[in-house]
């Protein structure tokens, strides 16, 4: 690890103001991501910006009836807040899936939407050829084993997954990321936050370097009483996704309204699927309308030579997936 | 990471010599005491450097590297199990570092170092965290607490009597991070908290503290023994105690 500053800041400001002036300087959350990498030698910041006491910790409802939940809210108050409990069940099953529950208590909301991805050839520095931390020196898991990479909206250039729980329940359900930077405040939503690989991989989101998230924004739920996150993975309990859905539902009677369609393990970023939701919106819930859905998501799909499975298990994942949710949450 | 001032060996010895950690002290890296064994080490190191004849900087460059590497150091006071410790370190230094090779205190464990194994599991502000990826300087104010802390004088926790009398272990080296990790999942517990299988169980409000519920809530702890059995009969037990 190399030599650092480091500065405890106590307004959103001074934060931005201290990462702003000083080349290479990073914000601090939770640290379990960054320092970890850190560790590894893939990041090197040159400051850290300590943000963990910032008044960023409250989960609020908002006027219309939504909820805004500070950058600061750690992984596990926010899964076991009344309010995410009752009216986002969803995003409680995402964040209790991820991680072990030391790391929930540490990560925050707002690191978590800057997770980096776990490909093994990212994480290690041995490999020379790394597009994300090298840009144009390759991409050691083409070639290399990549049973844990993507299989959607990847390209030659990194077909590293995003490996966010949390953020493939906030792609089902609409948010809003606020930031703040040098310039003022700005609000992205989610899907325009993450981007896809293309030829810079290295650049994974539109957040700028100086700006700082200070809030997620969730609209007015429409899916508490019938949604479902279903994580597939190698071992029960903490492990990263192979594939995960997060699938929601807005029924009347037996016929769906609306459906949110979600996945995570698959892309670079949450992989919201609007052709899924096509064929969801106004059919009848039924086992035959979720295999038409699951067909829809993986039609794009490009497998490789070692994660081609993942097609078939995105398939059966969702329509399990889709069928929990119609039979309903108890929350 | 930081430079390991003591060998595996030298840590019982350590241990025993380590002095009162009652009353705050300011120690840094240049009072440790550097052992003969590291010194030669360190020594041949060096003149290794100077004999293959490591290429010329200029002294700007020189300026730049020393800039780039030298250690940046904080001075912190961390309030463990109650009491102060104040102590100058390299913002490098983890939670786990400053406790184990600062402090004297080495019932918390390194295991992995990266946040996957828990045998680094302490207590802060009450809530378990992984101590290797807590920066020491992230933890200043805050309530520390760590295997050393739980017992009061001779009277045991009654999570470790209950790993004792279940014999939640083999080898032991997980032990203390398991223990801190089942203290807090008694209060998470208590307090209502869900985890994963509770939402798969459809136990939402109040979940039992079932066999299934202490695995999933122990998941951040690993035991290379596989004492596991004994581990959820342990947290179970002292669940049970505590309802009494």
């Amino acid at each position: 690890m190399n030599p650092f500053q480091y500065q405890r800041a106590s307004a959103p400001e001074e934060a931005i103001h201290a990462v702003a002036a000083t080349r290479g300087a990073k914000f601090l959350g939770g640290g379990t991501n960054l320092v970890d990498l850190m560790k590894y030698d893939v990041e090197h910041p040159s400051a850290l910006v300590d943000i963990n006491h910032l008044s960023f910790n409250q989960v609020t409802t908002t006027s219309d009836g939504g909820a805004m939940i500070g950058a600061g809210v750690r992984n596990s108050d926010l899964a076991n807040h009344e309010i995410v409990r009752r009216s986002y069940p969803l995003l409680s099953q995402a964040l209790l899936s991820g991680a072990s529950p030391q790391l929930r208590n540490m990560a925050t909301t707002g690191g978590n939407l800057l997770q980096r991805t776990r490909c093994y050839y990212f994480n290690d520095t041995s490999y020379a050829e790394c597009n994300k931390r090298s840009p144009g020196s390759g991409c050691a898991a083409v070639k290399g084993f990549h049973r844990i990479h993507a299989i959607l909206g990847a390209t030659d250039a990194c077909i590293a997954t995003n490996p966010s729980d949390m953020n493939v329940a906030l792609a089902a359900l609409d948010a809003t990321i606020h930031v703040q930077g040098p310039k003022g405040k700005r609000a992205i939503a989610i899907h325009d936050f993450h981007l896809l690989p293309g030829n810079t991989p290295h650049i994974e989101t539109t957040l700028r370097p100086d700006e700082l998230i200070t809030a997620v924004e969730l609209p007015p739920s429409k899916f508490a009483g019938h949604s479902y996150y279903l994580k597939v993975r190698d071992r029960q309990s903490y492990s990263f996704a192979l594939v995960s859905v997060a699938a929601a539902l807005e029924l009347d009677g037996s016929t769906i309204r609306s459906g949110a369609l979600a996945l995570g393990g698959v892309a670079h970023k949450p992989w919201r699927s609007p052709e899924a939701e096509h064929i969801l919106a106004g059919a009848p819930a039924t086992e035959a309308t979720f295999r038409r859905a699951a067909e829809a998501a993986l039609t794009t799909a490009v497998p490789r030579q070692h994660n081609a499975f993942k097609v078939e298990l995105a398939k059966i994942s969702i329509v399990r997936a889709l069928t929990t949710a119609a039979k309903g949450v108890q929350a | 990471m930081s430079i390991p001032l003591c060998t595996a060996n030298d840590e019982e010895e350590r241990e025993e010599s380590a002095p009162s950690t009652k009353e705050p002290e300011n120690r840094s890296v240049l009072d440790t005491e550097i052992s003969r064994r590291d010194f030669v080490k360190a020594a041949g190191v060096l003149s290794a450097g100077v004999a293959s004849g490591a290429p010329k900087l200029n002294a700007a460059q020189q300026a730049k590297a020393a800039a780039e590497t030298a250690p940046q150091m904080v001075t912190l006071t961390l309030k463990i199990n109650g009491a102060p410790h104040a102590l100058t370190v390299d913002t490098r230094t983890t939670l786990l570092d400053a406790l184990r090779e600062y402090l004297g205190m080495t019932g918390s464990k390194k295991g992995c170092d990266h946040g996957q194994c828990g045998a680094c599991t302490v207590l802060v502000d009450g809530r378990r965290v992984n101590s290797c990826l807590t920066l020491a300087a992230v933890a200043q104010g805050a309530e520390i607490t760590t295997i050393e802390g739980l017992a009061h004088g001779d009277q045991l926790h009654p999570v470790q009597e209950a790993f004792l009398e279940h014999d939640g272990f083999q080898c032991g080296y997980c032990t203390p991070g398991q223990i801190c990790s089942a203290v807090a999942v008694l209060e998470e517990h208590k307090r209502g908290d869900l985890s994963t299988v509770s939402w798969q169980t459809g136990e939402t409000s109040a979940p039992e503290l079932t066999d299934n519920e202490i695995r999933e809530r122990m998941s951040g702890n690993l035991c290379r023994c596989a004492a596991y059995p004994n581990i959820v009969a342990a947290v179970r037990a002292a669940s049970m105690g505590e309802r009494s």
